[in-house]
């Protein structure tokens, strides 16, 4: 599943897109929206796989348990973090491999960078995803922080509408979060043959959001509670 | 073996506030190593919440408990500590053996000690059996096995036997008694009365008190009764009325 349903959904943007009219020398509307799904998809993904596995962990006990053997907090974090990490790095090489080869998708940079890309954002995904568990009683809340906390930031970080179109206020909402910068480091690499500043820059700030999410996540996971 | 003198736990002046409601009162206890203690008293009356301070998962508002001689919870008691929460809390979409070897894995311990545990509990013909589809028992017998994979010194155990049948409590208690035998403590929580009469030792609960530390045979002795039952019934009315005068 984890697996498939990006290269699916690429897919299907493939074939939504074949007949649309776009101009010569622009990319086309695939182009874009597959560079977009390519870099996103594992943030979204891994947060709604790490949130709902965490808080069952921590509703049904299991945590407690695991915490009272030897195990280190920062172990079960840095597990955490590598599993879903490598399940996030398969799903890319795939989704990178189809689209780059038989979907026709071309960026002026290297794809590699858009697979580190598409890591870097999975690691968010997954050091939110542990971070909002911590604030979900049930499952059923914490499939309700998909809209809260995924939804908004990916809409903010430009999707639909250019972030400088956005009043200025938006504008600065969205530079707060970590999305935006997702984003805009993709379409450096879509646009620009070498690697860019901007895209450097925006691949380390998403990368301290990262880590300051997992950071934010450890001190969540307390051995003893009330 | 070191500090042989020392108590498997020791608890003084125990507080525990749950909620708003205080769940324990100036709660002391001593257990001795090498012994089996039955925790027993009617339901709410804060033994899972002593066990939860004995493994060091819970916040106390007050008072100090040591197990081992060590402060609970602390890092080098992790791996001389073994845990059986009520709730059989496993995995359920693992393996029975997936299961034990997680925690084996956890303790540093290796495949070998997983698959004894798991025949300890005698779920040895079914490991590949996935916990989802175990009934209520086996899921406890599994959550047990998880607990004993780690050959702790001190084995805490909250309501070990609840939903077994005879046959498989009889044969656990016999294990219980191997391995305190062998030098392991063991600290195990229960509301049925007859389960107290496997135990060396009784600490009898109720509403975070504690009402009397005793062994069976001195409990009948003291109240005059045949079953353990009518004992703590006994023991608690007396209770009650030396309050009121």
């Amino acid at each position: 599943m984890i697996v498939l349903v990006p290269i699916l959904v690429i897919t299907l943007m493939y074939f939504m897109f074949q007949n649309a009219p776009h101009r010569p020398g622009a990319p086309t509307p695939f182009n874009n929206a597959c560079l977009i799904l390519l870099g996103l998809f594992p943030l979204f993904l891994m947060f709604i796989i790490t949130s709902i596995t965490m808080q069952r962990e921590r509703a049904s006990g299991t945590l407690e348990r695991i915490l009272t053997t030897p195990l280190r907090r920062l172990d079960l974090l840095a597990a955490y973090g590598t599993a879903f990490s490598i399940a996030a790095a398969t799903q890319a090489i795939l989704a990178c491999t189809v689209s780059f080869w038989l979907l026709g998708f071309d960026t002026a940079g290297s794809p590699v960078w858009v697979f580190v890309i598409a890591i870097v954002n999975a690691i968010l995904g997954v050091g939110l995803g542990l971070l909002c568990s911590a604030f979900a009683r049930t499952e059923f809340q914490a499939v309700q922080f998909i809209p809260l906390v995924m939804v908004p930031q990916l809409l903010l970080a430009g999707i639909i509408a250019p972030r400088a179109l956005m009043p200025s206020w938006l504008e600065w909402i969205s530079n707060l979060l970590p999305a935006s910068y997702a984003l805009e480091a993709l379409q450096q690499v879509g646009a620009h043959t070498g690697l860019t500043g901007v895209a450097v820059r925006d691949i380390a700030v998403v990368s301290t959001f990262a880590i300051a999410a997992l950071c934010l996540a450890a001190a969540t996971l307390r051995r003893r509670t009330p | 073996m070191s500090g042989d003198h020392e108590a498997a736990v020791d608890i003084s002046q125990l507080r525990v506030i749950r909620g708003k409601r205080p769940a324990l009162h100036d709660f002391s206890v001593r257990i001795d190593r090498g012994s089996i203690t039955g925790l027993l008293g009617p339901s709410g009356c804060g033994k899972t919440t002593l066990i939860r301070c004995v493994v060091g998962t819970q916040l106390v508002a007050s008072g100090s408990v040591r197990a081992l001689g060590l402060p609970a919870g602390s890092s080098a008691l992790r791996h001389r500590v073994g845990y059986m929460p009520q709730d059989p809390t496993i995995y359920s979409d693992l393996r029975i053996i997936d299961n034990v070897r997680y925690f084996a894995s956890l303790y540093g311990f290796g495949r070998g000690a997983a698959d004894s545990a798991v025949d300890r509990v005698g779920l040895g013909d079914h490991s590949t059996a996935y916990c989802g589809n175990l009934s209520g028992g086996q899921r406890a017998r599994v959550s047990l096995a998880c607990a004993l994979v780690c050959q702790p010194e001190l084995l805490v155990l909250d309501e070990p036997t609840v939903g077994l049948d005879p046959v498989l409590r009889s044969d656990l208690w016999t294990q219980f008694t191997e391995l305190a035998r062998a030098g392991t403590t063991l600290l195990d929580s229960s509301h049925v009365m007859d389960e107290a009469d496997h135990g060396g030792d009784l600490v009898l609960m109720r509403d975070g008190h504690l009402v009397a530390h005793t062994t069976p045979t001195r409990l009948r002795e003291d109240t005059g009764c045949t079953t353990l039952e009518d004992a703590f019934l006994a023991i608690i009315t007396g209770n009650t009325r030396r309050q009121a005068g």
